[in-house]
């Protein structure tokens, strides 16, 4: 059984979004996606200053034997980096909704949040998947 | 059929028991599935085997057709040197537990070869003055191309700028690779034999991925990468040094001057000429681009019971793991290579390297000096490590086929990769002793003074 | 045998040297006569310091920590572990081909250049090629080199085409490969008997389509029935075949990619002609090409004029080089040496009896283990660990289970469309009686998993390390040794 938070949003690619004030959101990867990586090892994200496209790859993430690509959930513009990732990359599979986010990016097009899944239909994706 | 080859054991018996636990009749029913149109009639028209003791003695024959540098004092260089090798060197690295064994990707039965390249890891990061080295690469030349394209990927620029002063194939090779990739590569013409720094500067665009330069450069002379770094450096580029790493004994290492990525090629310290491979190529970066090295590299870890041990390790760059998403596709390596030149490295030692490149520095400049007072002109303007370029009054292929009569193999023709026929680049190692030398230049003046 | 664990850092002591250089025997230089000052190394490199013996004990430890050949039986698929012949080490260091530059006039190296020379000939009747290149160093560069002549080609006729196409079962370098060569691979699934997939690939072949990258044997070991079909889909289309030689331990003198169909070919000769792997290197990579292909071939070319054996750079359409000088000769010479040893009655034996051992080992090995692909192989064949996976026990746990035995295991989850994959290559020059034991073990092995499975997931028991921590060295990689950092330890030890 993974976890799963109902204040957020997700996406087909295992992405949460969490909305900050006005039209910042905080992005991160779900339970589901850290356990099927297994040990996270590096995060390579955007830089700040960066412009991402929902649904394009903003960065990857690798585990010691798989390289995963990082699909933007949303559009617009990186604000801020995790940092203690560099260091800690481990924090994403410890605490995926937590101290493990990846980057918080001003929307370009906040429309495109109503696209994103909410918790029943993200819980009921994975689920599909697995059978 | 018995037995006739040594390498294949299966007697008449094995065969038959191996076929019979097969249900088949014959091997050719295991052939069965190669289409009958597409099998091969008749055999193989290359020679017939040869039993061991006579082809030793064929192998012996074609290998003395060929003039080597124990009978011929060779002042022949421009990327591959004839260097001492201390006799230890070949000892290690014929050792089979190494050379029979493939990548070390079982950790637990390849420790050796793990702590050995971690080891040669090392060395090359104290040499270049960076931060991370990879286990190797194919060669210098090949090593510089890969840089390039790292340099490309990283910056999302799409230029890369090449010194004229870099060596004539690394820049072929460059050619090649950056066609595959998509980037473009403008050389930077030379003032003198070492690159023009304002054309560099003037070639500078925001869209230059990398500056590349040579240290000691082709013509031998040393490069002022202090100055080459701020011009890269104020238009956002990265600056990629080939060195030498014998000259480094010596110089300034690069990452201490603002390299970004250093390549070359181990090839003097401790591995034969070898008519050109296999040589070693080095990579060493700056911790910034740990993640985006190509090639293997080794990493130390502990296991279960805290036990230090060597893994390889980051393997998530690489073409098996990365598949169409990997910047480069490089699997095997020099890894053997990798080993003679950190076994020649811990022979030679913190003293001893410095010993052998101060015997280069001091043979090549009295055979300059040498030719100098014999009245011939030596071209270069800046300094030079072991190996500089003389202008003579006839061409360089006149001037080698007196030396060659002479028994010296002489110099590189300059003529062919940049149009200067009579300019000689000579190099002159430690394995020249002052009697050669003083052979070379008498030569030299014979000849010249013959035709006047 | 005392195991010693210490870098050869810190065995090294101050004053120590562990070679003999001559005084100089000319006038003395102050190099801060001659070099800027800033250009001047200011801190000398910490290279070890060791007596010759400390030297020749510390690297005898290493290699005694280390599984070659030598040491034995090396089953790892594709990768042609097969015996490194002693004769081809010692020809390798003859002064005549070890002691020459490269840049030598032709008329001072005619040995050299008639070995390359005499060993293009050869690979070219080998493979069915018309003329080759010696050039690459490895087969990654191969493919490559290939792959940049199949660009020249279509760009010559003035085309641009942007797809390789690539099997599932392929190898790592062949996508990587395409990626680097400036085109997009494209998956072609297999069938359900791990062969191309006809129909699938006539869905994928247009006219984009630059060319098809394929091994035969595939990596499952199977031969591609249907090559002249594949091939000619793909011609039709005006796509060019090319054959990765990985597996080329399978069809010498049998038939050959020339006669398949194939435009390119590479060889691996540290895979077919014996050269070592050295640990992973040097190797070499050849590339064979038809007709239509050789004037892109990388320049220079050897090539033999009246009698005598010259370097050509003369061929405007050429890709340009690949490689420093004329490819990794001291390995040529290895392999050339092996051809001169077997022969074409020999070479012909070196295949049908890799496939012999083949498929005798997977007969022996098939009670035990599931075998997702039952008809004859080639030179190799997979298995899968999935009936031990369901007890819990992974194939990753069984391959260093077979550490404790002596033996190195297969190749482990490769390719990647067989479940908890062992691929398996006894290759030609093992014996009966070797595969016979290695038979007995896997056995046991089946055994214990389902009898005493804490065994096996917690091997190997008898090797000089455990299984190490991966994640640690990639989360927090320590790459180099650093002496502050070791004295430190001493400090916390003290």
């Amino acid at each position: 059984m993974t976890a799963t938070t109902a204040n957020l949003r997700y996406s087909k690619e295992h992405e949460w979004v969490l909305q900050l004030e006005g039209n910042r959101v905080r992005i991160g990867i779900t339970d589901y996606a850290q356990k099927s990586l297994g040990d996270i090892v590096f995060v390579e994200n955007p830089e700040v200053g960066d412009e991402v496209t929902a649904n394009e790859s903003m960065g990857t993430i690798e585990s010691v034997k798989a390289v995963s690509e990082l699909f933007s959930p949303v559009s617009g513009a990186v604000i801020s980096i995790n940092e203690e990732l560099e260091d800690a990359p481990e924090t994403i599979n410890e605490q995926p909704y937590d101290k493990g986010w990846l980057v918080e990016v001003e929307l370009s097009n906040p429309e495109e949040l109503e696209g994103l899944l909410n918790e029943e239909e993200y819980e009921a994706f994975i689920n599909e998947g697995e059978e | 059929m018995t037995a006739t080859f040594r390498y294949l054991p299966d007697t008449e018996k094995d065969q038959k028991e191996m076929l019979s636990l097969l249900n088949v009749h014959s091997i050719d029913d295991l052939f069965e599935d190669i289409p009958v149109d597409i099998r091969l009639e008749g055999e193989l028209n290359i020679p017939k085997a040869d039993p061991e003791p006579i082809l030793l003695k064929k192998m012996s024959q074609l290998a003395g057709k060929n003039k080597h540098a124990n009978h011929y004092p060779i002042f022949l260089g421009a990327g591959t040197y004839d260097h001492y090798i201390p006799s230890v060197v070949n000892h290690m690295i014929s050792r089979s537990e190494f050379y029979t064994a493939y990548t070390p990707y079982q950790p637990e039965i390849s420790q050796g070869e793990l702590q050995a390249i971690f080891e040669f890891q090392t060395m090359v990061c104290e040499l270049t003055g960076m931060d991370v080295a990879n286990s190797s690469m194919y060669d210098g030349f090949t090593s510089l191309a890969e840089a390039a394209s790292l340099a490309v990927a990283s910056t999302r620029r799409s230029k890369v700028l090449v010194s004229k002063g870099v060596h004539p194939e690394s820049r072929s090779i460059l050619n090649t690779v950056a066609r595959g990739q998509g980037y473009s590569v403008e050389e930077v013409n030379l003032a003198a034999e070492t690159t023009d720094l304002e054309r560099l500067q003037e070639q500078m665009e925001k869209d230059t991925a990398a500056v590349i330069v040579q240290y000691p450069n082709f013509f031998g002379s040393i490069e002022d990468i202090k100055e080459i770094k701020k011009i890269a450096a104020e238009k956002g580029a990265l600056l990629v040094v080939s060195a030498n790493p014998l000259a480094l004994a010596l110089l300034q290492a690069p990452g201490k001057l603002g390299a970004d990525i250093v390549i070359g090629d181990m090839q003097p310290l401790g591995i034969p000429m070898a008519f050109g491979g296999p040589h070693c190529g080095y990579f060493a970066v700056n911790k910034k681009f740990m993640r985006k090295v190509p090639g293997r590299i080794v990493g130390q870890t502990s296991d279960e019971q805290g036990k230090r041990g060597f893994v390889l390790t980051l393997q998530a760059r690489e073409q098996h793991i990365r598949r169409d998403k990997a910047s480069s596709n490089i699997c095997s390596n020099q890894a053997l290579n990798a080993l003679a030149s950190a076994v020649c490295m811990s022979a030679l030692g913190k003293q001893g390297i410095r010993h052998m490149a101060q015997l280069n520095l001091e043979k090549a400049n009295y055979m300059a000096k040498l030719l100098e007072e014999k009245g011939f002109s030596v071209v270069n303007k800046s300094a030079f490590f072991n190996e500089f370029i003389v202008e003579l009054p006839i061409s360089v292929k006149e001037a080698n086929a007196a030396l060659f009569d002479a028994g010296i193999i002489g110099g590189y023709d300059l003529g062919t990769d940049y149009g200067s026929y009579n300019h000689m680049l000579v190099a002159v190692t430690d394995q020249r002793t002052k009697e050669e030398i003083d052979q070379f230049a008498e030569v030299l003046e014979a000849v010249v003074n013959g035709r006047v | 045998m005392v195991e010693s664990n210490e870098l050869i850092f810190e065995v090294s002591q101050p004053g120590r040297v562990g070679s003999s250089l001559p005084v100089s025997d000319v006038d003395k230089v102050d190099i801060h006569e001659k070099f800027p000052e800033h250009l001047i190394r200011d801190t000398p490199a910490e290279l070890p310091e060791v007596s010759e013996l400390q030297l020749v004990r510390h690297y005898t430890a290493l290699s005694n920590k280390n599984h070659g050949i030598d040491n034995g039986f090396y089953p790892l698929g594709s990768c042609t572990m097969k015996y490194n012949p002693k004769i081809n080490e010692d020809v390798a260091r003859f002064e005549g081909f070890s002691r020459i530059h490269p840049y030598q006039p032709g008329e001072t190296v005619q040995g050299a250049l008639q070995l390359l020379y005499e060993l293009q000939e050869e690979l070219a009747e080998i493979t069915g090629m018309d003329a080759v290149t010696l050039q690459p160093s490895a087969g990654a560069q191969g493919e490559w080199t290939g792959l940049m002549m199949v660009r020249a080609y279509h760009e010559q006729k003035g085309e641009t085409r942007t797809k390789v196409l690539v099997p599932d079962s392929a190898h790592g370098t062949n996508p990587a490969t395409a990626t680097v060569a400036g085109y997009k691979a494209v998956t072609i699934p297999s069938n359900k008997d791990g062969l191309v997939d006809l129909e699938e690939l006539k869905k994928h072949v247009d006219s984009d389509t630059a060319a098809l990258m394929l091994t035969n044997p595939n990596t499952l070991g199977l031969f591609e029935k249907e090559i002249v079909e594949i091939a000619n889909v793909v011609h039709e289309a005006g796509g060019l075949l090319y054959y990765d030689g990985a597996n080329a331990n399978a069809i010498l003198g049998k038939t050959t990619p020339g006669k398949m169909g194939f435009d390119i070919v590479h060889l691996n000769l540290h895979k077919t002609f014996t050269t070592p792997h050295g640990g992973g290197g040097p190797g070499a990579g050849p590339v064979g090409v038809k007709e239509k292909l050789i004037p892109y071939l990388p320049i220079p070319r050897i090539e033999k004029a009246n009698g005598t054996y010259v370097l050509n750079s003369n061929y405007p359409l050429s890709i340009g080089r690949v490689k420093g000088y004329y490819g990794n000769f001291g390995i040529l010479v290895r392999a050339y040496t092996y051809i001169r040893t077997m022969g074409p009655d020999g070479l012909r034996q070196v295949s049908e009896s890799a496939v012999l051992h083949a498929n005798y080992l997977r007969k022996k090995l098939e009670p035990y283990f599931e075998a997702p692909y039952s008809q004859i192989c080639k030179h190799e064949f997979v298995l899968s660990g999935s009936r031990q996976k369901k007890l819990g026990v992974r194939t990753l746990d069984m391959a260093k289970r077979l550490l404790d035995f002596g033996y190195h295991p297969p190749t482990i989850y490769f390719p990647l469309n067989v479940e908890e994959c062992m691929m398996i290559e006894p290759t030609e020059t093992e014996s009966k009686e070797t595969m016979d034991a290695f038979a007995d073990v896997m056995a046991q092995i089946s055994k214990e998993v389902e009898e005493n499975p804490d065994m096996v997931l917690s091997a190997p028991h008898t090797t000089v390390i455990g299984r190490l921590d991966e994640v640690q060295a990639a989360r927090q990689p320590v790459l180099r040794y650093k002496k502050e950092e070791s004295a430190e330890k001493e400090l916390v030890k003290a």
